[in-house]
């Protein structure tokens, strides 16, 4: 487990965690924001809200059901609408999630410790709202079982050698392991909330969840082995998340596809936009639960030289993007970013520029790194960006390929909107409703950041 | 009426370090039927009290090789065997294109050994155990840390043991109801 060398190096850094707090006020301070605080009407105002969004959705699939796909924007040539836009832009920000908890455990960044909880429950959301998009573009939802190998009466296989097969197995097995990364790391704060409880109903449901976590010393031992190795296993996995999906367009011939820096310019994106959301996350969060202590500048400032590095890179993959349309000396390729540059979805295209390479450069400067408010627009500008490029790739690339005779247009309906903006409103009311169920920070990671979790030397 | 059976004795100590130092000591005066209860991990606890190897890495591997094995089994017998499909006159068993499959099958099934191992070889789910009788025991997931010296354990002896404990100055000590 990341043991805290850096508390000490925290008095030259802004701390990870605030002086003054102990093993009982970390887990009174955690603990009674799901347990004593009472339900405000800003809560219950901004749940209503996102639930109400979240009926838009349901709305929007109902009439999908009945009328069926056309009901999109998305028809040949362009079949892959704001399905696919918004499935890459979901996983995506899921993937910061994994990325706080997995990978920045093997490197031992403590830091971590108090964002990581948060950031996992919003990959499981993320993941949830991307897979919607591919099982309603599925045309009958209802058979979607037919993705997954077995023995059926039609003696028909899935066909492994298909990209989308793969994404099915990737974005699964992410699911899947996520999930079972954010419960395990659940369990001795949710036997803490058993102690904690005085609801007995809210007892007992703890209870069950805790499975009995009584903090044996061999409990704990391997418990942390197998948190480690699944932090280990999680690495690669969410690296190859993005990858395969990104195999989804690599593996095709369409020009502005078919290029080898998709896999790892779609991971650095991934990660741009998920601590975007992370931080568009933290920054109301902290505030409204008076969480300055343990969510301190210094995360903000980390989170926002992550966004820096990341949206470098993805900056990096735009210009070898463009350079290699012209040094392929392919026509096609060539047409492709003189479409993207003057075609019709230009605008699109200079903002995508703006949103993800010209305004987070203001993250250069110290000051604005630690300034919340300045942050949280930063942020939801790398958002638009991210979408924007999904956007660009999907739409610009297919709705003028080779052949003249087969371009198109493509024009989103009211309802892939509201299919859209329903599922923000589905991750949101999902959010609230996780912020009063369980603990939001990890308790149990944050008691070890404190300097008396050291065991002295005799 | 029954007499009430004795699970073991135990005793509460205010932070990692005493806890550690007392555990050390249990062990070194020969008790081995003993366990300790912390709210936060201690990766010296665990040695202090003998228990030096816990089998989870072994049951990663094993759930590891099984999920990569069975992986590319299933897409070689899937496209040689049972639904062989020739396109463009390409090899059958085209391992390249299976690879990111056997990859994600490896990962599931050594994720799902990692937590369904840990939670076996720890005996969980159990929602009840005698420590949870101790109404102090509640305090073992807040700021207090626990030592037991179970009943079973040979050199137990109800008085000695209280004694023993009692030389280690810890905050409180108390019998646990089995």
């Amino acid at each position: 487990m990341a043991r805290p060398t850096e508390v000490e190096i925290g008095e030259q850094k802004a701390p990870v965690i605030l002086p003054g707090q102990t093993f009982a006020s970390i887990t009174d301070k955690i603990a009674s924001i799901v347990l004593r605080r009472p339900i405000t009407n800003g809560w219950l105002f901004g749940f209503a809200i996102c639930f109400l969004i979240l009926q838009w959705f349901l709305l929007a699939v109902c009439w999908l059901f009945y009328k069926g796909v056309g009901v999109w924007g998305v028809n040949i040539p362009i079949g892959w609408g704001f399905a696919i836009v918004n499935f890459v832009w979901w996983i995506g920000i899921g993937h910061a999630g994994t990325l706080i908890s997995a990978i920045l455990l093997l490197l031992r960044q403590s830091w971590r410790n108090s964002i990581n909880r948060f950031a996992e429950a919003m990959t499981l959301f993320a993941v949830a709202c991307a897979g919607m998009f591919p099982l309603l573009h599925l045309g009958r939802p209802w058979l979607f079982y037919w993705l997954f190998p077995y023995s059926n009466t039609m003696t028909y296989w899935p066909q492994f050698r298909s990209p989308l097969v793969w994404d099915v197995f990737a974005v699964s097995t992410y699911f899947t392991i996520s999930l079972l990364f954010w419960f395990i790391g659940l369990l001795p704060d949710l036997a803490t909330l058993r102690d904690r409880s005085e609801n007995r109903i809210a007892k007992i449901i703890y209870g069950m969840l805790a499975m009995g976590w009584r903090g044996s010393a061999r409990h704990w031992a391997r418990y942390e082995t197998a948190y480690l190795l699944l932090a280990g296993l999680a690495t690669p996995l969410v690296l190859s998340v993005h990858t395969v999906v990104s195999f989804d367009f690599a593996i095709g011939v369409v020009p502005g596809w078919h290029t080898a820096i998709f896999p790892p310019y779609f991971v650095a994106g991934a990660i741009y936009s998920g601590f975007a959301m992370v931080l568009m996350l933290a920054i109301p969060i902290r505030k409204i639960y008076g969480l300055e202590d343990f969510i301190t500048e210094r995360h903000l400032n980390n989170s926002a030289m992550v966004m820096l590095a990341t949206g470098l890179i993805v900056a990096y993959g735009y210009g070898i993007e463009a350079f290699m349309n012209w040094y392929s000396g392919n026509r096609y390729d060539a047409f492709l970013l003189w479409n993207r540059l003057h075609g019709p979805y230009s605008f699109f295209y200079y903002m995508l520029l703006f949103c993800n390479i010209g305004l987070p450069q203001l993250l250069w400067i110290k000051r604005l790194r630690t300034n919340p408010v300045w942050l949280f627009f930063v942020s939801f500008d790398i958002l638009v960006g991210m979408w924007l490029e999904r956007f660009i790739i999907v739409v610009v690339s297919l709705h003028r390929d080779f052949l003249n005779s087969s371009w198109g247009m493509y024009y989103p309906t009211r309802w892939d909107w509201m299919t859209y903006v329903g599922t923000i409103g589905m991750f949101l009311a999902a959010m609230f409703l996780f912020l009063r169920i369980l603990p939001m920070i990890s308790i149990y990671e944050m008691r070890i950041l404190l300097p008396e979790a050291e065991v002295e030397a005799e | 009426m029954k007499r009430q059976r004795i699970y073991g004795l135990m005793a509460e100590f205010d932070s990692p370090t005493t806890l550690v130092a007392a555990a050390h000591k249990t062990h070194a005066t020969g008790y081995r039927k003993i366990d300790a209860y912390s709210p936060i991990p201690i990766e010296e606890l665990a040695e202090a009290i003998g228990f030096h190897h816990n089998g989870v890495p072994l049951v990663v591997l094993v759930g590891g090789i099984l999920g990569c094995v069975s992986g590319y089994a299933m897409q070689w017998w899937i496209h040689t065997v049972s639904y062989p499909l020739n396109i463009g006159g390409r090899p059958l068993n085209s391992w390249p294109a299976f690879i990111v499959v056997t990859f994600e099958m490896t990962i599931l099934f050594a994720g799902i050994a990692a937590v369904f191992g840990m939670l076996a070889l720890n005996g969980l789910p159990m929602p009840y155990h005698p420590v949870f009788n101790v109404p102090r025991f509640a305090f073992a997931s807040k700021d207090r840390f626990f030592l037991i010296i179970f009943s079973s354990d040979p050199m137990y002896s109800s008085t000695e043991t209280r004694a023993f404990l009692e030389s280690l100055e810890p905050r409180s000590i108390s019998e646990v109801p089995g």
